[in-house]
């Protein structure tokens, strides 16, 4: 690992006037993913801005019909938070099944969507969810967020403070996991809302994506045997030495139909 | 930059670079060399640590992240006396360990996964201890000797 400066943020406020006046600066909150990234020399930040001791970015809580997850909040505490729970089990599994306990008792929900890994979970929830991400200056619905491998719509000095998600009627997320990584080789997040079906995948292309055809059929009949004959091209996916294109493309189809009936089982 | 933290109820303060990882930090500045590196990459586990009570791989965590926080090592674990605590006793008991490597990262872990369930099925050992890597492949042991340190844990 390169040297940095270390600094730590009393609020949001803070992190921002400190990232503006650092060279290259990086934000770091659970850094399960950041650290691991430095140690392997990919990135190089001249200083690292803690949000650790920023207050009141971890809370969960019950708001405007849906909840509000704060940037902080770990994986751990939303798997474990009786309000996720109660409002969106989905989205507790989902966070329960991120890496491994360790990781997800430092690992955050704000760092994890920033990071916009193309393996990631929680994007996959984001995005099926239609959930909104509030950063310091302003509110960025999920479809416009995420911009392909690692991009998101951040700009350069712009911090998410928390995620908000509206209830669904039913929801589900299936993965199959590396078992080394635990990241998604593929993951498909179904949510049934008073708006629509949403059908997000992870790990299989450059970034998470919504497969419209079944979303559709769905939407005309939210069962498994709808999604018969759906099929997902492989021309854009993923291949490397877990997994082919066509394989992955195989897995959206398996893992949609399993996701939507965990969610009429739920 | 100067750290100030606790480490196995001892307060701890020292001047460490910002880049300085808190396995490092515990292993070659304060010399309790029981946390292991086996990885190094946040995969294996060996490095497993109590951060503010809750289980974290201190090979991914920087000692600046733990400031003013506790830590808790396989070190701190141990009764004054000597003996062992009811989760090494049953690694003992149960021979959940073959070549010892993981075992210090096993104990911590498993201590931790203790205190977040009362009752601990099979199932639930073995899908909670997949960031505990034990290259002997001795689970068996580990998984009956989690179970039954959890149970005595917990009497």
């Amino acid at each position: 690992m390169y040297e940095f400066n270390y600094q730590k943020a009393g609020s949001v406020a803070d992190a921002v006037a400190r990232l503006a006046a650092a060279t290259d600066g990086r934000v770091l909150a659970g850094g399960q993913t950041l650290i691991a990234s430095m140690k392997m020399r990919l990135v190089a930040p001249s200083d690292l801005i803690d949000l650790a001791g920023a207050p009141g970015l971890a809370a969960i809580e019950t708001a405007m019909g849906g909840l509000k997850i704060g940037a902080m909040a770990t994986h751990a505490s939303v798997a474990a938070s009786p309000a996720v729970l109660e409002a969106i089990p989905a989205l507790a599994a989902l966070a329960s099944g991120i890496g491994d306990r360790m990781v997800r008792q430092m690992g955050t929900i704000g760092g994890s969507v920033a990071n916009n890994d193309p393996a990631a979970d929680y994007p996959a929830a984001v995005v099926a969810l239609g959930a909104t991400v509030h950063t310091n200056k302003r509110q960025i619905p999920a479809d416009g967020f995420f911009k392909g491998m690692y991009e998101t719509a951040l700009d350069t000095g712009e911090i998410i403070t928390a995620i908000t998600f509206p209830v669904p009627q039913r929801a589900a997320y299936i993965k199959f996991k590396n078992p080394a990584s635990r990241y998604a080789i593929v993951g498909v997040f179904v949510a049934q809302t008073a708006t629509g079906v949403r059908v997000a995948v992870t790990g299989a292309g450059p970034g998470v994506f919504r497969v419209p055809a079944m979303e559709a059929a769905l939407a005309a009949n939210f069962s498994s045997a709808a999604l018969a004959g759906i099929t997902v091209s492989a021309a854009d996916l993923n291949t490397d030495m877990h997994a082919s294109a066509e394989y992955r493309a195989h897995l959206i189809g398996v893992l949609a139909k399993r996701a939507v009936d965990a969610a009429l089982a739920a | 930059m100067q750290l100030s933290l606790t480490v196995n109820g001892k307060a701890v303060t020292a001047d460490v670079p910002p880049r300085t990882l808190l396995v490092d930090f515990i292993r070659e500045h304060l010399n309790l060399t029981g946390t292991h590196v086996g990885c190094d990459t946040a995969q294996c586990g060996a490095c497993t640590v109590h951060l503010n009570g809750s289980a974290i791989k201190s090979c991914n965590v920087l000692a600046v992240q733990a400031a003013g926080g506790q830590v808790v090592t396989i070190e701190g674990v141990t009764p004054a006396d000597g003996t062992l605590n009811p989760m090494q006793e049953a690694f003992r008991q149960h021979h959940g360990l073959q070549c010892g490597f993981c075992t210090a990262g096993m104990v911590m872990s498993a201590m931790d996964l203790a205190r977040r369930h009362v009752t601990l099925d099979d199932a639930t050992i073995r899908a909670e201890l997949d960031g505990n890597l034990c290259r002997c492949t001795g689970y068996q042991n580990i998984v009956a000797a989690v179970k039954a340190g959890a149970a005595s844990m917990h009497k």
